[in-house]
C-alpha cells in the first residue's frame, strides 16, 4: 500500500527531474554541457519507464528502459569520440 | 501481512522516496552549477544513485509483488553505476579539449603530459602491454 | 605460442559473465537462451580480442568484495556530498579545483578502476589521465584541503588496489 504511494512519487520526481533537465537543455550554449544533459535525460527516461511499468505491473516495457539506457549510454561516448577525435570509429 | 513483510515493504518505499529526491537534486545541480566541470559532478553521483535504489525498490516491489527474483532490474542498475564514471570521464575530456581550461591545469609531475592535451592526443594511455600488441 | 582452447575461449570469466548477464536480462532460464547466450559468451571475447591484450592478473580476488562494500557505501555519502553542496552552497563559495594524483599502480585494469572509484566517491570526479597513464587528473568539486583528498585516495582506495591487483 505505502509502496504505492512511494511508486506514485518516485515517478512524480523523476518526471520534475527531466523537465529540469528540458529547462536545462533550452538555456545552456555549451556542447558538452548539452550531451551531459541529454545523456542524463536518457537515465531519467529510463528510470521513468521501469517505475512506470512496475507501477502498472506491465513487462515488456522493461525492453524499452534497457535500449534507452544502452542507446543513452553508447551514443554520449560517441559524442565524446567525436568531439575529442573528429571521427567516432578509427 | 506479516511483520517482516511491512518492514520490508517501508524500506523500499524509503528508497523510493530518496531515490526520486537524488535524481531531482542531480537535475536541479544541472541548473544551479555554474562551472561546467562542476555540473558534472551532478548527474554522476546524485542521479545515478538516484536511479540505483529506485531500481533496488522497484526489484523489492516485484519480489514481494509477483514472487519472483528481479535480477533483471538490479542488473540495469549496475549497469547505470559502471557507465557512469565513463561518461563522466569522456565528457570532462571533451570539455577540457574544447576549453580554456587547459592553461589552469595543475602539471603531471612526469615527462608525459595529460593525455587529451599531448601532441599525439590518444585517446586511452598508452602502456608497454599496448605496444606489443 | 597459445593452445587452441586458450586461443578459441581467451577469457573464460568473462565468456561466463556475459552468458550469464544475457540470461539474467532475456529473463528467461531455458536451454535455448543458454545456448543463444554461450554463443554471444564465446563470440564477444574472440571479436574484442584486440583491446583485451592479456588478462588482468588478481592476486587475492576475495578482496574485491570488501572494496565494493566500501565504494558503494561512499556513493551514498558522495551523493550525499554533492546534495549538500547544490542545495546549501551559495555558488561563489564553491571552491573548485583541480588535483594531480600520482599513482603508482602499474596494470591498465587496477588504474581503470581507481579512476571509475574516484569519480564515484565524495567531491572527486577523474577528469582526465596523464598520457603515460601515472598520474590522474581529479576534479573537487568542494575541496579546500588538496591535500587531505591526495591522502585520502593514497590511503583508501590505492593501498586497497594494491592488495587486489598483483
Amino acid at each position: 500500500m505505502i509502496l504505492g504511494y512511494a511508486l506514485s512519487f518516485a515517478i512524480g520526481c523523476f518526471g520534475l527531474a527531466l523537465l529540469l533537465n528540458l529547462l536545462r537543455l533550452f538555456t545552456i550554449k555549451n556542447l558538452v554541457d548539452r550531451v551531459l544533459v541529454v545523456d542524463t535525460m536518457a537515465v531519467n527516461v529510463a528510470a521513468l519507464v521501469i517505475l512506470a511499468a512496475a507501477q502498472s505491473g506491465s513487462a515488456l516495457s522493461f525492453e524499452a528502459a534497457v535500449l534507452i539506457a544502452m542507446t543513452g549510454f553508447v551514443s554520449t561516448m560517441a559524442f565524446c569520440k567525436y568531439l575529442l577525435r573528429g571521427s567516432i570509429i578509427e | 501481512m506479516s511483520l517482516a513483510a511491512t518492514i520490508i515493504e517501508i524500506i523500499a518505499a524509503a528508497l523510493l522516496v530518496a531515490g526520486g529526491l537524488f535524481a531531482v537534486i542531480g537535475s536541479l545541480g544541472l541548473l544551479r552549477l555554474k562551472q561546467s566541470m562542476q555540473r558534472l559532478h551532478a548527474p554522476t553521483k546524485a542521479t545515478t544513485l538516484g536511479i540505483g535504489s529506485a531500481l533496488v525498490a522497484v526489484a523489492v516491489h516485484i519480489w514481494l509483488n509477483e514472487d519472483r527474483l528481479a535480477l533483471r532490474e538490479l542488473a540495469v542498475a549496475l549497469f547505470f553505476f559502471l557507465t557512469a564514471p565513463l561518461s563522466a570521464l569522456f565528457l570532462s575530456k571533451a570539455h577540457l579539449f574544447r576549453s580554456e581550461d587547459a592553461a589552469k591545469l595543475p602539471p603531471t609531475g612526469t615527462k608525459a603530459g595529460w593525455a587529451t592535451l599531448s601532441e599525439d592526443n590518444p585517446a586511452e594511455p598508452s602502456h608497454p602491454q599496448d605496444r606489443k600488441a | 605460442m597459445m593452445r587452441p582452447a586458450m586461443r578459441l575461449w581467451p577469457h573464460p570469466i568473462l565468456s561466463l559473465f556475459l552468458t550469464l548477464f544475457w540470461l539474467i536480462l532475456a529473463d528467461s532460464w531455458t536451454f535455448g537462451s543458454l545456448v543463444m547466450g554461450g554463443f554471444l559468451g564465446l563470440a564477444i571475447p574472440l571479436l574484442t580480442a584486440p583491446w583485451w591484450p592479456d588478462k588482468p592478473r588478481l592476486k587475492r580476488p576475495a578482496l574485491l568484495i570488501p572494496y565494493i562494500g566500501i565504494v558503494l557505501y561512499d556513493v551514498v555519502i558522495s551523493s550525499l556530498h554533492v546534495a549538500r553542496v547544490i542545495l546549501f552552497l551559495r555558488p561563489e563559495e564553491i571552491r573548485s579545483t583541480y588535483v594531480a594524483v600520482e599513482t603508482s599502480l602499474t596494470s591498465p585494469e587496477a588504474i581503470a578502476l581507481l579512476a571509475g572509484t574516484i569519480t564515484m566517491t565524495p567531491g572527486t570526479l577523474t577528469a582526465d589521465l596523464s598520457a603515460d597513464g601515472k598520474v590522474l587528473l581529479i576534479h573537487a568539486l568542494h575541496a579546500p584541503d588538496p591535500q587531505a583528498l591526495r591522502d585520502d585516495i593514497h590511503s583508501r582506495y590505492e593501498a586497497r588496489l594494491k592488495r587486489i591487483f598483483a
